[in-house]
């Protein structure tokens, strides 16, 4: 007879809670994921492109099935300035072909979708119902949850939190010594439809290809940045604000989605389309330095609900992190069961693995980077200085003759009131950082 | 010069905005605001960073908080400078907001 109602309950139905209830239902493990949208993915946005490399250990071939908007051809890094735009643009359409690279899906969809995954190898699906805390038994271990259902308590040896960037489980659980609210950042974004033909033209891609932009500058002077990317007929445009930036000035967050649409980059791209979807969530940005501890007796913690989201300028990555590190958290807790010792000790198994494996090697790798992203000189300064650079580089002085690149270097770099010492000393970050 | 900016797109409300997305509104705030505490705030983070635009200033110097359109996002309470000022939690399973196309 058991007596718990699970051996491992799973809270929160998105990419990593999916991932730690796949491995664990297809180990034999009885476990419940507990979701408190009506489906899998109905309370999750994001700022644009999924890459799911690492689901090919788990559901191989994974493309043929995943509700994919586009496939990520087109690749832009831009840099705004008041009216200016120096963009990095990167294409190969062989990564609209498998085993591809990143795509763009709909959260609700693709969440929805991989959660099915877990009910298929056996675990049970709860939707429609909030966690409201944790369960600890007689000696203080996590036992369970208590949700807000009639008689809604469910016990289980294993708990793993997957609940979020809000994660009440791991504040609860004490597993979150400080939470700065400079950490973190408000993403807003509206889904604006147009026909796929238009898309195709304005973006310059064909078929299933799609464009993803991330953009630094643009966002009205607050921290932060902005993104546009395709998706079959619809153009994803959002920004992500840093919170106390956002909350110290006077612009709210669909005025400074405005300005960066009215951008002359940017404007052509979403000539007459209407908003389908506004939709704002916050995101975990700043890396190792706000990571909560990710273990206790009887929990493990996953996804944005441990801070695993990598904001690192050129990369921009997240969904990935929580399907690998609920993957790693269920096999964790498989082990531990199978071991039957589900203390601390034994689930650090899990934080051996997100140490050997990308998720917090990027992360330890990238630590100083999301800092020196956000920083006022990268965001404030560094914009308006290198599209002057180029401003200059590009415009045609005649008859004077053309200035050197250092001297317009030197000009630019005063202008924008930016110290040699450091701009050597953000180089030497940067340089350093990205390793 | 200045180069004028192009807003070449439909304009739209904030209400015409937030009605893009689906909410489920149950009977009981998930979200609650004591006024009290508002009173004396000056900064009034909320009302500029809150996405839904739910944090409205009155002329007594309050605040009035609506949670039905809320996205739940935890925005709010982040920003918020009055210890206690924003009891926060979830709403019932099934309730909220419900995301589509984002």
């Amino acid at each position: 007879m058991n007596v718990t109602d699970a051996d491992v309950i799973v809270v929160g139905a998105g990419p990593a809670g999916s991932c730690a209830a796949i491995e664990l239902a297809r180990a034999g493990r009885r476990v419940i994921l507990v979701e408190r949208g009506p489906f899998p993915g109905s309370k999750n946005m994001y700022g644009g492109v999924v890459y799911p490399r690492v689901l090919d250990q788990l559901i191989p071939s994974w493309w043929e099935t995943a509700p994919v908007q586009r496939w990520v051809t087109r690749r832009s890094t831009m840099v705004l300035s008041e009216t200016g735009a120096l963009t990095i643009d990167y294409r190969n359409p062989s990564w609209g072909a498998p085993p591809y690279n990143g795509a763009t899906a709909y959260r609700p969809d693709f969440d929805n979708w991989l959660a099915q995954h877990a009910v298929d190898a056996g675990a049970t699906l709860v939707t429609s119902t909030t966690v409201t805390g944790l369960l600890r038994d007689e000696r203080g271990r996590v036992s369970g949850v208590r949700t807000d259902r009639p008689d809604g308590d469910l016990t289980a040896s294993v708990v793993i939190a997957c609940d979020g960037v809000n994660s009440f489980l791991a504040k609860e659980a004490g597993l979150y010594p400080h939470t700065d609210p400079a950490n973190f950042t408000l993403g807003v974004k509206e889904t604006l439809a147009l026909p796929k033909s238009v898309i195709d033209e304005r973006f310059n891609v064909r078929d299933d290809q799609g464009v993803d932009i991330e953009i630094l500058g643009g966002t009205s002077g607050v921290n932060g940045g902005g993104f546009v990317y395709t998706n079959l007929d619809t153009v994803s445009l959002g920004a992500v604000l840093k919170l106390p930036k956002l909350a110290a000035q006077k612009k709210r967050p669909e005025e400074i989605i405005a300005g960066l649409k009215s951008h002359p980059a940017i404007a052509p791209l979403i000539e007459g389309a209407e908003v389908k979807e506004y939709s704002a969530h916050v995101i975990p940005e700043a890396g190792l330095s706000m990571m909560p501890t990710m273990v206790t007796d009887g929990l493990l913690v996953a996804g944005d609900a441990a801070a695993l989201c990598l904001a690192a300028g050129i990369w921009l990555e997240g969904v990935n992190f929580a399907l690998a590190s609920g993957m790693y958290a269920g096999q964790a807790a498989h082990e531990a069961l199978s071991r039957g010792d589900v203390s601390a000790r034994t689930l650090a198994i899990y934080t051996e693995r997100l140490n050997s494996t990308f998720v917090l090697r990027d992360h330890k790798k990238l630590r100083k980077i999301p800092g020196l992203v956000l920083s006022d000189r990268v965001q404030q300064k560094y914009p308006a200085f290198v599209t002057g650079v180029v401003e200059r580089v590009f415009r045609v002085e005649n008859p004077s003759p053309k200035p050197g690149l250092r001297r317009i270097v030197k000009e630019e770099r005063k202008k924008a009131g930016i110290g040699l010492r450091d701009l050597l000393k953000d180089g030497w970050t940067g340089l350093r950082g990205f390793g | 010069m200045r180069i004028a900016r192009d807003t070449t797109w439909p304009e739209i409300s904030f209400e015409e905005r937030i009605g893009t997305a689906e909410f489920r509104i149950h009977e009981r705030a998930h979200i609650v605001v004591d006024g009290d505490s508002c009173r004396g705030c000056s900064t009034r983070e909320c009302v500029t960073a809150c996405p839904a635009n739910l944090f409205v200033p009155t002329s007594d110097g309050g605040i009035l908080f609506n949670y039905e359109n809320c996205f739940e996002c935890g925005t709010c309470y982040m920003v918020c400078n009055k210890e206690g000022a924003i009891s926060w939690s979830y709403p019932e399973g099934g309730f909220g907001v419900v995301f589509h196309r984002t």
